[in-house]
């Protein structure tokens, strides 16, 4: 029997599921043993990015809308956050408050973004979200001057911590015999949040919108003539997208405690539409594996440089270069070889990959 | 207020003429080399649809070729001219067999699939094309050896070089020569045949295949040709530069009419002009709240503006669906 | 076909292990504790960040190998601390001149337990690595980073061996003012932490010695066309032009200058006192003049020995901040050897009352960790060469400080804290 029929026969998958259940909550002191904290690290930022991930597989993956400047919302989220719990304002809410209200934030800039490119298909919707995306980022460096809103280049610093109480994120427990360091605690939020984002994906895609938005991705005239709203529609898909990319911009604020325009560029919403392309556009857990494989890869390609020191006695490739040389081509080839991705879904498998579809 | 210049209390700040002509003469010199670039995308999207995210690269590529050829040549003392065209040679084979090999692997297999595909290809080549040149010519700025001492002449009170007016020359001489070759040679018809409907051209005759090579061929090596003014321009070479140019080359072409070779150029010119006047004069306008700061959204505003209202551009024919 | 993804995720992660796992150096069990290996024997590694590649990696090398230097002068001098040998390693990081890398990077270098961090070189990378730093208790001597929040945060671990922008713009001005004799200027920044700060602080000592700013602008760290700003300043006609930002864009920017004729003459601070200023940008770059915290290397008192030794080991000049790199290690190990251990916790306090014969002089920090009586000295270039023009010695620049805190009281809103004190 093999792995799969394991999670879908009715006996076994409580067992299945409750066995994934523990290993992710195990994972980060597994990982800590084995691979030292840094890694830790790792895994709760990549668990970050499946929250991205998904964001844009709503926008790009069941809609069809390709969205290049999908890094916007994130930073917006983010910013949401800072402006309102750092020393920039003196300005110190609740997390339970921010992180909703960045979403809802997060949500105004999507539709506002999102209005324009109503009329726009394919390559056109593609560059001006991208041109949106950059926009952003250069106000968010330049609002340091006439009035100091997002303190420009130099970023916010001194980012308030998830805290309620007395309790905050970013100190170190111990509890049951075990460390809690702020990446562990870190962790099990963004774990939380991460099953909560693929559980909505998962109720959306399965939901008269969720059917309304493909429908739209496979033919916008026939959907429209079957009655489907295209404009909010569309205008829903941008909104629900930046809403989830709100929230993990808020929470990626907490957790570094310091937030710059630089990273917000356009390689990073590049980066985010790797993740859905090559995980598996329109397949929630294919999106989410992309996302976990395409954070923990490029940390793990890092140690290129000490080996090639030993075994060349010199660096030839810059690991960095050599993680986007790798991007670069894992995009061609996946294109030519694989476009549906990692992990297609279902409905794709069924379009072969030679007929004019879209 | 950060500056400490007092703003006119007249409606509008006051033009000074000779400054006005020259942030005019900077505009239409650096349109012209978005111009150069807007060609290649036009071209290519006229035939075939597609957005070719990495032809920005490849006129990096030829600057940076170009700027290698001279460097090695340098010592050589040969002049100046003989060093411009072996360097601009070497630079449009280099990037003409780059937009060949392109297209040949990367997007002809995809020519029937959807959409999405051939978009997400042509990042990934610009990506590859990125890093490739980070690999061999490393990511530091790279300096052009002292060649050329341009002659200034002044007009209206501002500075124009030689060089500026080679360059511009040069943008319109190709683009008119561009023009009658699509409208007088044999493969122009054909390359006209192509982008109006392929199938039907392939019934009759002509062989798409070569048709579309050979519009990669020739946007690549104009674009080489855009690379070379660019390190004479500035002197400095680096593996990122494609990148924005790339973005506001292709505002141009769309600016202009996206597949209309003259709208290419005519929106180069446009653009520059356009965000060389507003860096210059943004500060006083808006009372220091903008500032040149500012400048590299003004192609994004310009182009989200076209699109919004005027999706054919200046001189395309309105096509309905921007699909 | 369901097989396949599971598969195929299973490989590529266990991949990713395997990679991760053979690559890394130290092996796992060691790291936990910092217990020395043997009884004789201890390791003491000590971080160095810095852009090691991108348009600003010619400093950052510049950097790790005055670092390196350090490390490999340190271990031939048998080092005892506490009674036992002291063997030094380098762990040394690239954090590309981004601040977010930055923070990636001090990470990496807490996990990897060093002792002690000299680094970064841009502001806008220290300032947020220095919280990481601070958190985990390691003290970080940034040898170049300029900007006056860096001390400020309140941290107990962030040090610098040069003098600060609040001391360097107003330097800056004084010497436009008195000097250059200079009645207008004309301001750009390259919208950076460093770059910005010092323009600021430039700006703000200028307005109160009564020189007229006629423009106020901005641009980026990747830019290389600023026809668009100089021409718009040269209609304003100043006698001078400030940048603050690095060379990679000062040298296009004084191409152009004289392209168009702007006859102002032009002056930045030490992000573009390097060589490579003048290679990019040829004969243009005549008769631009920088000021860099420090003496001129040749009459710092270590200066003419350091800059031979470093010539003969990697083969180039010194282009900025070695020195400072090399005593920020000396300083670190004077104060290991003070405290007797080489446990942060412990040798930290010490690091405060530093009172060191460096390299580039003596040295010693004040209670927030910046340089106490950092000379500055402007340069000019002459013949296709850096020249020192002009060192303003410690009190001058001391005294400053007050001058400067009225101005801004009066001066709006973004011009920063240029009077911390």
């Amino acid at each position: 029997m093999n792995i799969a029929a394991l999670f879908s026969d009715r006996r076994y998958r409580w067992f299945a599921w409750g066995a994934v259940a523990l290993l992710l909550l195990a994972l980060p002191f597994i990982t800590e043993a084995v691979l030292g904290r840094s890694w830790v690290r790792i895994i709760a930022v990549s668990l970050l990015f499946v929250m991205l991930a998904l964001g844009l597989n709503i926008v790009v993956g069941f809609a069809g809308l390709l969205d290049l400047g999908y890094i916007a919302f994130f930073a917006v989220g983010a910013y949401s956050y800072a402006l309102l719990a750092s020393p920039q304002f003196a300005v110190h809410w609740p997390f339970l408050l921010l992180l909703p209200l960045g979403a809802a934030i997060a949500a105004v800039f999507g539709i506002l973004l999102g209005a324009p490119t109503l009329r726009l298909r394919g390559d056109y919707l593609a560059i001006v979200t991208l041109g949106f995306g950059e926009i952003i980022r250069v106000f968010l460096n330049n609002l340091n001057r006439p009035v100091n809103i997002t303190n420009g280049p130099q970023g916010i610093t001194l980012i308030d911590p998830l805290q309620m109480g007395g309790f905050s994120l970013a100190q170190t427990h111990s509890f049951a015999g075990l460390t809690f360091s702020p990446v562990h605690n870190y962790y099990f939020v963004f774990l939380v949040c991460a099953a909560l984002t693929v559980a909505l994906s998962l109720r959306l895609q399965n939901s008269r919108i969720g059917r309304a938005w493909v429908a739209i991705r496979d033919d916008e005239l026939a959907a429209s003539a079957m009655g489907i709203n295209t404009r909010n529609v569309k205008l829903l898909a941008f909104a629900m997208g930046a809403t989830f990319g709100g929230v993990a911009g808020g929470l990626f604020a907490s957790f570094q405690g310091f937030i710059s325009p630089e990273s917000f560029q356009l390689i990073d919403s590049i980066m985010v539409l790797c993740m859905v392309v090559l995980g598996g556009m329109g397949n929630v857990a294919g999106v989410a594996l992309g996302a976990v494989l395409l954070t923990a890869l490029p940390e793990a390609l890092r140690y290129i440089g000490p080996l090639q020191q030993r075994w060349f006695g010199g660096v030839l490739v810059d690991p960095a270069d050599l993680r986007m040389l790798l991007f670069g081509l894992a995009l061609v080839l996946m294109m030519l070889l694989r476009p549906e991705g990692l992990w297609p879904a279902r409905r794709r498998q069924a379009v072969k990959r030679n007929t004019d579809a879209g | 207020m950060t500056t400490g210049q007092r703003h006119p209390r007249v409606p509008l700040p006051y033009l000074a003429m000779d400054i006005f002509a020259q942030q005019l003469i900077n505009g239409l010199v650096l349109g012209s080399i978005y111009a150069l670039v807007a060609l290649g995308y036009t071209m290519v999207y006229g035939i075939l649809g597609l957005i070719n995210f990495a032809h920005g690269d490849i006129t990096m590529v030829g600057a940076l070729v170009s700027l290698t050829i001279l460097q090695a040549l340098a010592a050589a003392g040969l002049p100046a001219p003989v060093l411009l065209v072996i360097a601009g040679g070497g630079a449009m084979i280099v990037c003409a067999a780059l937009g060949l090999s392109i297209e040949r692997v990367a997007y002809r297999p995809l020519r029937r699939a959807p959409r999405l595909a051939p978009l997400i290809t042509a990042i990934g080549v610009s990506i590859l094309l990125q890093y490739s040149a980070a690999l061999i010519w490393g990511k530091q700025y790279i300096a052009m050896p002292k060649l050329l001492e341009p002659a200034a002449i002044e007009i209206a009170g501002a500075q124009l070089t030689t060089l500026q007016m080679t360059i511009f020359l040069l943008a319109c001489a190709i683009m008119a020569a561009l023009l009658w070759f699509i409208k007088v040679s044999r493969m122009g018809r054909a390359m006209r045949a192509t982008e109006q409907n392929p199938d039907v051209a392939g019934l009759m005759g002509v062989n798409t295949n070569t048709v579309i090579a050979f519009t990669f061929v020739l946007g690549s090596a104009i674009g080489a040709i855009a690379g070379l003014m660019i390190i004479l321009y500035y002197g400095i070479g680096h593996y990122f530069m494609g990148f924005m140019l790339g973005l506001k080359a292709f505002t141009a072409a769309v600016l202009g009419g996206i597949g209309n070779v003259g709208g290419a150029v005519l929106g180069g010119l446009l653009l520059g002009v356009i965000e060389s006047l507003a860096s210059g004069y943004i500060g006083d306008l808006s009372g220091g709240v903008l500032g040149s700061n500012y400048r590299d959204i003004f192609a994004f505003l310009v182009l989200v503006l076209v699109l919004v209202l005027r999706p054919s551009g200046l001189l395309g024919q309105h096509s309905g669906d921007r699909a | 076909m369901h097989k396949h993804p599971i598969r195929t995720a299973a490989v590529a992660l266990t991949a990713a292990l395997l990679v991760a796992a053979c690559g890394q150096d130290a092996p796992p069990p060691a790291p936990k504790a910092e217990a020395p290996k043997a009884p004789e024997m201890l390791t003491v590694k000590i971080g160095s960040a810095s852009p090691l590649t991108g348009p600003q990696a010619h400093i950052g090398i510049d950097i790790r190998n005055g670092v390196q230097l350090a490390i490999e002068d340190a271990n031939a001098a048998n080092v005892e601390i506490a009674g036992k040998k002291v063997k030094f390693e380098m762990v040394a990081e690239d954090d590309e001149a981004n601040p977010t890398k930055a923070t990636t990077v001090a990470q990496k270098l807490v996990d990897a337990k060093v002792a002690a961090v000299i680094g970064h070189f841009n502001s806008g990378a220290s300032i947020p690595a220095s919280k990481i730093y601070s958190d985990a208790g390691i003290p970080q001597i940034s040898p170049s980073s300029t900007n006056p929040k860096y001390t400020e945060q309140g941290f107990k671990t962030t040090f610098r061996v040069v003098a600060h922008d609040g001391q360097q713009g107003p330097t800056l001005a004084r010497f436009a003012a008195k000097t250059l004799q200079a009645k207008s200027v004309a301001i750009i920044d390259d919208s950076t932490a460093y770059g910005q700060g010092l323009a600021d602080n430039f700006e703000a000592t200028a307005k109160s010695l009564g020189i007229k700013v006629l423009a106020r602008e901005h641009t980026t760290d990747k830019d290389t066309d600023f026809k668009a700003i100089l021409t718009k300043i040269k209609g304003k006609k100043p006698d001078l032009i400030m940048f603050g930002g690095i060379d990679p864009q000062a040298a296009p920017m004084i191409k152009q200058m004289k392209d168009l004729g702007i006859k102002a003459k032009f002056i930045g601070g030490d992000g573009m006192q390097t060589p490579n200023f003048i290679k990019l940008a040829g004969d243009a770059a005549e008769g631009a003049m920088a000021s860099i915290p420090g003496l001129p290397k040749d009459q710092m008192p270590g200066g003419k020995t350091f800059l031979e030794k470093y010539k003969a080991k990697f083969n180039q000049e010194v282009e900025l901040f070695a020195p400072m790199g090399y005593d920020a290690v000396m300083v670190f190990i004077d104060a290991m050897k003070r405290a007797g251990s080489a446990d942060p916790a412990k040798f930290l306090p010490e690091v405060g009352k530093t009172s060191y014969g460096g390299v580039i002089g003596p040295i010693a920090f004040d209670d927030k960790g910046d340089l106490k009586n950092g000379p500055i000295t402007i340069y000019v270039v002459k013949g296709g060469k850096w020249e020192a023009l002009e060192t303003v010695k410690p009190e001058a620049a001391a005294g400053a400080a007050p001058a400067a805190a009225a101005a801004p009281a009066a001066a709006p809103a973004p011009a920063p804290e240029a009077a911390k004190k």
